[in-house]
């Protein structure tokens, strides 16, 4: 094991080095642009012998990437916010053609007004998109969750892209120590793809073919079954990872949850602001906990329910708005689960850290004490607070 | 309610991919036709410009004039517009 000092952008171009991917098409957009940006120096010094497709956009940098992985290439392409948003048509077409395509997502906030900055609009824009949606904490996660994806999503009972997401610029452009694996290592965890189909003049196949009322519907619920057998593998692609790094990945990772009273659940670089506090309040003697998700789509419904066993009150953090909606989507999704349970914890949402506005350990305590708090009378005082926003 | 006839999601191909080349001709398209192209072997001169042009490979090759398969005509009428003798007419289809 070797420790390296890269950015989360870095880390993720590092990592598709290793995996030996045959395609990468993209096209630049901050703050993803490093990882593209990276692996083309790769490619020009001949470190890898990956096959680099400029294109003219987010649009086509998909497009061309599905017909890279539809003759049973290992294809990468990143993008974030703008790019994310003008990919989106050929998301579903990616997920429908069961492409395992990984691509790397700088969560950045999407125009108007413009901002460059973090925060998870854009891939909450595409959660429907049948995409498997992985969320990092830190460039060491993007690094692993990167690797792990291909595995993941070359699965024959999986076969469906994946969006690893890191924050824009938090994770993105931070330095950190970074434990890489050896290439060789590498190559031995993820070895070849091995596509159920190929596109190729030897045999000719047809996809994308037209669907209507009588067969539509069945190839989405296909798709159903896909995303829902991804706990399944992923528990022995991480037990498999574990066993050559000593790091521990599954659905979603928990700090004293064992016997917390209240708690926040949350995604991404957040997680780690979250548990430092966590890790003061206890101090203190506030039972507190956190709930990170590295898995967002498919949704870990029964880990979190097992994980919210004795929470009295929950904060749920959204780092994006669903305009309209009665709450952001990770709060949503969590009272979706949450409504079956016999005692279910009294549940507030925090949106928070739009446009890359930071968000502070005071923060984050003043959030657990409104948590504890309600914990305590089991009243819930506002359902959606907009967390540092100015009035 | 779903169809007995038709296989179910677990016995589909993955993907909606079509394993087998070749197979649109069975898929019989004549039936979208509203317009029918009838040739008159008297005029047609077997110049074969609507057999290059036909989009649905639907003109047959005789030796001394041509014919439409109707199974796959869809009616575009393209044959009767690059017809020089003017020997393919296109007539309302009759249901």
């Amino acid at each position: 094991m070797t420790v390296v000092g890269l950015t989360g952008d870095e880390a993720i171009a590092y990592a598709v080095k290793q995996s030996k991917v045959d395609i990468v098409a993209a096209y630049p957009i901050t703050p993803q642009t490093i990882i593209v940006e990276r692996f083309s120096k790769y490619v020009a010094d001949g470190e890898v012998h990956t096959g680099y497709i400029c294109v003219e956009s987010e649009h086509s940098a998909l497009s061309a990437s599905i017909g890279a992985s539809l003759t049973g290439a290992r294809v990468f392409t990143a993008t974030a916010s703008q790019g994310l948003a003008l990919m989106h048509e050929m998301l579903y077409i990616a997920s429908g053609l069961r492409c395992p395509i990984v691509m790397g997502v700088a969560n950045r906030a999407l125009s108007a007004p413009i901002n460059i900055h973090g925060d998870h609009s854009d891939m909450m824009g595409s959660r429907d998109s049948g995409w498997v949606q992985i969320y990092a904490e830190n460039a060491q996660e993007a690094y692993d969750w990167t690797i792990m994806a291909f595995k993941l999503a070359e699965d024959k009972d999986v076969q469906l892209p994946i969006a690893v997401n890191l924050d824009g610029f938090i994770i993105s452009h931070c330095m950190e120590g970074v434990d890489v694996l050896e290439d060789e290592a590498t190559e031995k965890f993820l070895q070849s793809r091995i596509p159920q189909f190929t596109i190729g003049p030897e045999k000719p196949i047809t996809v994308g073919a037209l669907c209507f009322t009588d067969y539509y519907f069945e190839f989405k619920r296909q798709q159903v079954e896909a995303i829902q057998n991804v706990p399944v593998v992923l528990d022995r692609v991480g037990k498999e990872y574990q066993g050559i790094t000593s790091r521990n990945y599954s659905a979603l990772e928990t700090f004293r949850m064992e016997d917390a009273q209240a708690a926040i659940i949350c995604l991404g670089s957040t997680a780690g602001t979250a548990r430092e506090v966590a890790r003061k309040l206890r101090a203190e003697g506030k039972k507190v906990g956190v709930i990170k998700l590295w898995l967002y789509r498919p949704f870990p419904t029964e880990e979190i329910s097992a994980a919210l066993r004795h929470a009295k009150a929950l904060a749920v953090l959204d780092r994006a708005i669903s305009f309209g909606a009665p709450y952001g989507a990770l709060c949503s999704d969590v009272i979706s689960v949450l409504h079956t349970l016999k005692e279910s914890p009294k549940i507030f949402n925090i949106i928070y850290g739009l446009g890359g506005r930071d968000i502070q350990p005071s923060d984050i305590e003043l959030v657990f004490n409104e948590a504890l708090e309600t914990a305590k009378t089991g009243i819930v005082k506002e359902k959606t607070m907009y967390l540092g926003v100015r009035e | 309610m779903t169809s007995n006839e038709k296989p179910g999601w677990k016995s589909l191909p993955v993907g909606a991919v079509l394993p087998e080349a070749g197979s649109s001709v069975k898929y019989k398209t004549g039936d979208w036709r509203a317009f029918r192209p009838l040739v008159d072997k008297g005029k047609c001169v077997n110049c074969l410009l609507c057999w290059i042009y036909c989009p649905d490979s639907s003109i047959i090759r005789k030796e001394k004039w041509v014919e439409v398969s109707y199974e796959h005509c869809k009616g575009c009428g393209i044959c009767a517009h690059e017809c020089p003798t003017d020997a393919i007419k296109m007539v309302e289809e009759k249901k």
